[in-house]
């Protein structure tokens, strides 16, 4: 895969190349069990600090999306289908996340939420959804 | 003792004449890490870094590199470093090979292998006289001789200040090499905040001789947030924010940058209505002229 950098975009390098395997990984384009390109390879490729992309990994790996396996490098971990459970979970805790943030921040209690999120859940809801929030 | 900072600089101050160039400065590098020092010319970043070379004593406060005076000890510290200075002051009557010769015979660390390497990756001819290089060729071939020998730390005063694209890339890709290579350090000045943010875990921003901000890269970035307000029709000056540091209008919106959690921030925001604001991670840059109040590139134009 090609991963793209862009030091006018305010995100930090890391999370940069984190967002594109994820989306990667995703869609499929990267399948479980497939090397990741080692860190220095990678570092050279993108000419940017070797730690930027081992804390990148590390926290992919961190998410259950990689995992690094001794004398193997890090491999796309999961089985089966191309969106492995793991990589479905990580892309919507954080969304989870932001929006326990923001209800705390607007005084939402946790039961409250919780039946936002059901009643939210129902199938007649799902057409009227945040932009966003798309899985 | 703390050997996990490679360099260790304390309350330094300087005075040249009735300027001072450096206003009781601290500055730690960790070992294993590349670290930028970032700011206009003449804030103090080569009179900070010639300090650390120990080619200026110190009038007020401490320097230590490795544990060590580099004034007292110089042959011992100067032994560990790879230094590559802005103006690259090389002898131009000698030919590359001569200069390499004559570098080798300072290091017994040097690395003939990794030399002729390097001076056929950046497409050196080993028997031209220096004076008849190019700029960029000049900064080449004084960037193999300051790495040829594998230095713990390699120190590089605006390398890439004046230099086309392609030789920039070259001293980054070296950079990004010598890091590579386990627990070495590299320090290197620079106005160019995109290379800076490429390479750097960590930065330094100098301001007149003072130091404005230091801090690991991504935890800089992480603590500063670029707000925009729209079409509040006058309605945003009585509107202050925790951290803000700088606002601008243009036109209908309204450019805050704010330093401190993202999670504050968005709680103050929650009384706007959610069209109305925007939150987005600044650039470098843009954190840069939030604490200096100038822009980078508009004070090194010439």
């Amino acid at each position: 895969m090609e991963v793209y950098l862009n030091t006018n975009d305010g995100a930090p390098l890391y999370r940069q190349i984190m967002q594109q395997i994820e989306a990667a990984i995703a869609t499929g384009l990267l399948r479980p069990g497939e090397a990741m390109p080692p860190i220095r390879v990678l570092a050279q490729r993108l000419l940017i600090n070797p730690n930027t992309v081992l804390r990148a990994y590390r926290e992919l790996e961190a998410s259950g999306l990689l995992k690094s396996r001794q004398g193997a490098g890090t491999v796309v971990s999961g089985e089966g289908s191309p969106l492995a459970t793991n990589a479905k979970e990580a892309l919507i805790r954080k969304q989870v996340h932001a929006l326990t943030v923001m209800a705390r921040n607007l005084n939402i209690s946790g039961p409250r939420l919780h039946e936002l999120i059901e009643e939210a859940y129902r199938p007649e809801h799902t057409t009227c959804r945040e932009p966003g929030a798309h899985s | 003792m703390n050997t996990e900072h490679v360099i260790e600089v304390s309350g330094l101050s300087r005075r040249f004449g009735g300027t001072d160039a450096l206003r009781n400065v601290d500055l730690q590098v960790p070992r294993g890490e590349v670290f930028g020092l970032v700011g206009s010319n003449g804030a103090g970043k080569t009179t900070l870094i010639k300090h650390i070379l120990g080619l200026y004593r110190c009038q007020r406060g401490s320097v230590r590199v490795y544990g060590m005076d580099p004034v007292k000890t110089p042959e011992k510290v100067l032994a560990r470093v790879g230094y590559l200075s802005e103006d690259r002051d090389l002898p131009l009557w000698m030919t590359v090979r001569e200069l390499l010769g004559y570098t080798k015979a300072f290091y017994p660390g040097w690395d003939d292998a990794y030399a002729a390497e390097l001076v056929h990756l950046f497409r050196l001819d080993p028997n031209a006289r220096l004076q008849t290089l190019s700029r960029g060729q000049l900064a080449q071939t004084g960037l193999v001789a300051a790495i040829a020998y594998r230095p713990d730390l390699l120190i590089l005063d605006e390398p890439s200040a004046g230099l086309d694209p392609v030789v920039r890339r070259d001293i980054l890709a070296a950079i990004i090499r010598t890091v590579a290579d386990e627990g070495r350090t590299v320090l290197f000045s620079s106005h160019l905040l995109d290379e800076v943010e490429r390479v750097c875990d960590r930065i330094a921003m100098i301001q007149d001789g003072k130091m404005v901000m230091h801090g690991r890269l991504d935890a800089l970035k992480e603590q500063h947030h670029h707000l925009i307000l729209h079409n509040m029709n006058g309605h945003t000056s009585d509107l202050r924010f925790t951290g803000e540091l700088t606002r601008e209008r243009v036109g209908e919106e309204t450019h805050i940058i704010v330093e401190g959690h993202r999670e504050i921030l968005e709680a103050e925001c929650s009384g706007i209505q959610r069209a109305q604001w925007d939150l987005r991670e600044p650039s470098l840059e843009e954190i840069f002229v939030a604490h200096t109040g100038r822009a980078l590139w508009a004070m090194n134009a010439k």
